[in-house]
């Protein structure tokens, strides 16, 4: 081996570029295993499927076939799945299996871990939405956003929403005491979302005290957001605030992600808790 | 008195309580630039905890620690590109190769070694395009000492690096151990086999229950060099012992005495595992 120099300070590598390799190799690992790959791509399809061939018939009032709307939640909930629950679920086993310590051992910037995580949440988030919009589309004519400024509103809310529910699973990913614990944590409140934030059931339609808890969580703003650039205003008739109400659904979106945020900075573990 | 700043590692009255149990109560420790320094000890005595507070990986209730001159406690990535850990255990299961996660390590540190150059340090070549998955528990652990030299390390921790190892593979590792010591990397080597401390320490240490009870070179350690000297030989009556200070006489007279070779001659002093184990056994 070579000699060791004496100790001169060298510049160290960007926290961006170690970030985007980050996300590579998380990418290239996830893509090299099948199972993870299988199942997290066909939960949300197999959903789709299933409830498209149980309902039919239109949004009560508005001419909106409830399929597609029903699609706008899947999409919602879709990347609430690939995010919150899978990276929770992950960031919580690497934590148990040694990968979380022995990357703290190394000079890795932290803020390029969860670059790293954000960046393969995105590209899995958006391969997802891909893969439901040809599915919606072929099944009940789901279409992609009509007009610049549709495809502008879904942007914003697609990335909002992937934000913040990467955020909230890398804090949720320390709550379980261990890795074999995390997918009970990370479902259940997911599971919960689903049914009170109008992706299984038309918002309109819930019991009033439900619709004001779920107006508390993103998932009901991001599915939100996605119907008012994937559907015809003539829905507006069903939804309870008879608009799309786009400057709270960017509150709401931007104070869970400041909350997220803080609690990732605060609350994250590099270690398991009997090892501190 | 050496400087300060020779040192790679200064320890003075390391405390860890855990419940009101101290973990580690009131370590001590110096080691030098370019040293290697094994740290022994039974299971619970606070190897790990030391090192793993050392290493920046826990909080210490008490005492002064400076790794490199700096508080392990305040860890910064300066810090940390000087340093190379190989962890205790490991599990990861990433579908990469041995070259990606090296590969992708390496770009964490300003002067890595070339990648190929640590595959093959390690002896993994062969095994180079391979998947960690697919690997055997032996060529695991080398992945994760080729992820801890790859950074080009000052100073190196290696905590029970060999476990697992097969005799072949643990010679390899020393050779390798040997090479960093050789070029100036400061090793601290936790390790349960006492030929290993011997082969590869200029000094070890001994912790039992929490405390440092004796440092020193592994041929002087516990007083071994001075010890009791065994003589044995096989007699007219079978196997014999004579316990000397002064064995080179005993044999000389038995030379004598048998005019010329002594049958089945040995002449022992306690090993460095007997001296441990008294030591050991002493404390608790």
């Amino acid at each position: 081996m070579t000699t060791e120099a004496p100790h001169v300070p060298l510049p160290l590598p960007s926290p961006i570029r170690i970030g985007l390799s980050r996300g590579a190799l998380e990418l290239k690992s996830f893509f090299r295993e099948k199972d993870a790959v299988v199942f997290t791509f066909s939960l949300p399809v197999i959903m789709l499927v299933i409830f498209g061939m149980i309902f039919e018939g239109d949004v009560a009032g508005t001419g909106v076939d409830f399929r597609q709307y029903f699609a706008a939640g899947i999409i919602a909930s879709g990347v609430m799945s690939t995010t919150f629950v899978n990276l929770g679920i992950a960031i919580a086993q690497e934590r148990d299996d040694g990968t979380l310590k022995r990357l703290y051992g190394t000079p890795l910037p932290h803020v390029a871990y969860f670059l790293g995580k954000t960046i393969s949440a995105l590209v899995l988030s958006v391969l997802e939405t891909a893969i439901l919009f040809v599915i919606g589309g072929m099944l009940f004519g789901l279409r992609p956003p009509s007009t610049p400024e549709r495809w502008l509103t879904f942007a914003w809310v697609f990335v909002a929403g992937v934000a913040v529910c990467t955020l909230l699973g890398i804090a949720m990913s320390s709550v379980p005491r261990t890795g074999r614990g995390a997918p009970a944590a990370l479902n259940l409140p997911y599971l919960i979302l689903q049914f009170i934030s109008g992706v299984f059931f038309i918002f309109g339609t819930l019991p009033a005290g439900i619709q004001q808890t779920g107006a508390l969580f993103p998932l009901k703003w991001l599915a939100q957001g996605l119907r008012s650039a994937l559907l015809p205003d003539t829905l507006l008739a069903a939804e309870p605030g008879r608009g799309w109400e786009h400057g709270r659904t960017a509150l709401v979106l931007t104070a869970w992600g400041i909350a997220g945020l803080a609690l990732c900075l605060t609350t994250f573990r590099w270690q398991r808790r009997r090892d501190r | 008195m050496r400087d300060m700043n020779d040192m790679a590692v200064r320890v003075r009255g390391l405390r860890k309580r855990y419940g009101g149990i101290d973990a580690v109560g009131g370590v001590d420790l110096d080691i030098p630039r370019g040293e290697v320094f094994s740290l022994l000890g039974p299971n619970g005595a606070g190897k790990t905890t030391t090192v793993e507070i050392l290493e920046g990986h826990r909080a210490r209730t008490a005492g002064e620690v400076s790794v490199l001159g700096v508080d392990p406690g305040r860890p910064t990535r300066g810090w940390r590109a000087r340093l190379g850990i190989v962890p205790q255990t490991s599990n990861e299961q990433p579908e990469l190769t041995v070259r990606e996660m090296v590969g992708h390590f390496a770009g964490y540190y300003p002067r890595p070694r070339g990648v190929d150059e640590v595959i093959d340090a390690v002896g993994l070549t062969e095994q180079a395009g391979s998947r960690l998955t697919r690997l055997s528990g032996g060529q695991r652990r080398r992945v994760d000492v080729a992820l801890g030299i790859v950074g080009r390390p000052e100073l190196l921790f290696l905590d029970e690096p060999t476990t697992g190892f097969d005799p072949d593979a643990r010679r390899r590792f020393w050779t390798l151990i040997e090479s960093l010591a050789g070029g100036g990397t400061t090793i601290l080597l936790t390790t349960h086999y006492l030929d290993e401390a011997e082969t590869l320490a200029d000094r070890v240490g001994v912790i039992v229950a929490g405390r440092v009870v004796e440092i020193g070179t592994p041929d002087q350690l516990g007083g071994r060099a001075a010890a009791t000297a065994r003589v044995g030989w096989l007699g007219p009556e079978g196997r014999q012992y004579i316990e000397t200070d002064n064995p080179t006489q005993v044999v000389a007279e038995l030379s004598r005495k048998f005019d010329g070779e002594v049958p089945e001659l040995t002449v022992t002093r306690p090993t460095l595992e007997d001296v441990y184990l008294s030591m050991i056994g002493a404390q608790r």
